[in-house]
């Protein structure tokens, strides 16, 4: 249940911070493009979320999960919880966490877990554009204009530290891996780096160099910035906690 | 001959106003021939010849219409990270984001009659050109997403089930795709509301208030009355329009009121009544007033919604010059490699 959720909630954390740009986006196209991603998120997030609920039992609900967790109890990465800021930063964002996902979800399509393998299988046609296309605009904006370069640069440099986290293998990520149900992150590790490192050049950006990681989301130790977040989603239905809606 | 042997100044207007005639004689023909070919329920193509009012009328009714569906995104929007279910707010996202959508085939639309998208964005964002004023409201609840999808949506559905059968084609044919669009986006309003009204008391009250907003701001979105609407003659003769604004309102409130009896709402208006002898309901008198200054900007979010949008442009500026400097980039060194 717990692997299940955090990949919930990487999922869903990630979709609500993209909806924060729909009506804002820097031409229509792309506001539309990037709630199409957010929609991608949001959706594999309510999979997710139905299952690690069936697999809680005690009644809880998709709905139970997203808007009556607090903060310690969400385990998500801490670089999807991270604030937008401006287009260069989130597409460095999409792309850093979109290249991981990638070779995650692949992994996970061998997973022994019939319904993590089928969510799997949904996902990973939507994660592969994701990843085409945060590639392709970091690319656009890194061989773009001066300005552009300097921008994407210094948020590639500012996220940096928010990477290690992803491939930090836990207690549960051990034990997952082990009965053949998740995906060993040594091996993500080294795709990713190896992607990465590939897009960054061809986008005449500099990879930085791995210095010290900031950790803690998986565990239920998160930024500032989550509370916020979760006050923004929840306050409706946590106004109201026997209404449906 | 005679003219010209003994009046040398006067041949040259006897000229000009021969081929002022003539010019006038092949336009009023030209004209006619347009009127009859629309009058024949033909769609009028962009490469056809259309008269310069037809195309400035559509492209600023057009241009209006996509304003419109841009500027709506953001009272919708406002609920996005808000809304109270995963479900909802999956389908609120993509709501809006369908009237991106809308905004885009609109842009299109009107850069087939010669507009060109950026100037007419550029006209949006310095407040020459004018939305759906509608969009001057605010969203405080979340009853708003449902009662906009419901009494929005529907006033726009009422004007642009219309709009299918418009003249011109281009705008015909993307109206008939907004409009499945916005038809499952009314019953998805016409749900939150229902939800709501048979829900606690509290929601309940939500959408009792919701319905009280926006009722009659609903009824002004089809515009002033039709001895008030100076340029709907036209439109309907050229058959851009085919129902004047009261007819549409009327519908509209026909159709509107029976649905909110069955949800168990009132709709705010002490004068509503059915009226056996028409077959209609007469209603109260609008706040034209109201109406006129939201128009002029006096709303109670024009200047938000317009900060919105401004700053969505200028912060987006670095972003479009950099994808416009890359493919200027990939444009050349495909050249360069071909030559």
């Amino acid at each position: 249940m717990e692997y299940t959720l955090r990949l919930g909630d990487n999922a869903l954390i990630l979709g609500q911070r993209l909806g924060e740009w729909c009506g804002h986006g820097p031409v229509l196209e792309q506001d539309i493009a990037l709630s199409n991603v957010a929609l991608d998120h949001l959706g594999q997030a309510r999979m997710l979320m139905q299952y690690a609920a069936e697999l809680k039992g005690e009644g809880y609900t998709e709905d139970k999960m997203a808007f009556f967790r607090d903060i310690t109890e969400y385990h998500n990465c801490l670089l999807v919880e991270l604030k937008n800021g401006d287009w260069g930063k989130t597409i460095a964002r999409q792309f850093l966490f979109d290249t991981f996902n990638y070779f995650f979800y692949t992994g996970l399509l061998q997973s022994k877990d019939e319904r993590l393998q089928a969510i799997a299988q949904k996902a990973i046609k939507e994660i592969t554009y994701h990843a085409q296309w945060s590639a392709e605009w970091l690319i656009r904006l890194g061989d773009g204009t001066e300005e552009s370069h300097k921008r994407v640069q210094k948020a590639i440099d500012a996220l940096w530290e928010w990477t290690g986290e992803l491939f930090e293998m836990d207690e549960v990520d051990e034990k997952m891996c082990e009965a053949g149900i998740g995906v060993d992150l040594a091996g993500v590790k080294q795709q990713w780096h190896e992607k990465t490192a590939e897009i960054l050049e061809i986008a005449t950006l500099k990879k930085p160099e791995d210095g010290w990681m900031q950790k803690g989301g998986k565990q239920g130790e998160h930024t500032e910035y989550l509370g916020y977040m979760l006050a923004e989603m929840q306050h409706l239905p946590r106004m109201h906690p026997e209404a449906s809606w | 001959m005679y003219l010209r042997d003994f009046y040398g100044k006067a041949i040259a207007r006897i000229f000009v106003t021969e081929s002022t005639v003539k010019i006038m004689t092949k336009e009023t023909s030209l004209e006619d021939r347009f009127q009859q070919y629309v009058d024949g329920e033909n769609k009028v193509e962009p490469k056809d010849w259309m008269p310069e009012a037809y195309r400035k009328t559509l492209i600023r009714q057009i241009s209006q219409h996509a304003h419109s569906e841009v500027v709506g995104m953001l009272p919708e929007a406002n609920w996005i990270t808000r809304a109270p279910s995963l479900r909802r707010k999956v389908a609120l996202l993509a709501k809006v984001q369908d009237e991106a959508g809308h905004g885009l085939y609109l842009y299109s639309a009107a850069e087939t009659l010669g507009a060109d998208r950026m100037d007419l964005i550029k006209d949006l964002l310095s407040g020459k050109a004018k939305y759906s004023s509608i969009f001057n409201y605010p969203t405080p609840t979340w009853a708003d997403m449902g009662a906009i999808g419901w009494l929005v949506d529907g006033a726009a559905i009422a004007n642009q089930v219309m709009l299918c059968r418009t003249s011109y084609g281009p705008y015909a044919r993307a109206m008939v795709r907004i409009c499945k669009e916005e038809s499952f986006h009314q019953r998805q309003g016409y749900e939150i509301m229902m939800t709501l009204a048979r829900g606690s008391e509290a929601q309940k009250k939500m959408a009792q208030d919701a319905l009280n907003r926006w009722w009659w701001p609903s009824l002004m979105m089809f515009g002033p009355t039709d001895d008030h609407s100076p340029n709907s003659a036209q439109s309907m003769k050229w058959k851009i329009k085919r129902k004047s604004n009261d007819e549409l309102r009327q519908e509209f409130i026909d159709k509107t009121v029976p649905q909110a009896e069955f949800l168990g709402l009132r709709v705010p208006d002490d004068a509503l009544r059915w009226n056996e002898e028409r077959g209609h309901y007469d209603h109260g008198e609008i706040d034209w007033e109201e109406f006129y200054n939201v128009i002029k900007g006096n709303g109670p979010c024009n200047k938000q919604r317009m900060d919105a949008r401004n700053k969505a442009h200028d912060a987006g500026a670095w972003v479009r010059e950099a994808a416009n400097a890359y493919a200027a980039k990939q444009a050349q060194k495909k050249q360069s490699s071909a030559a």
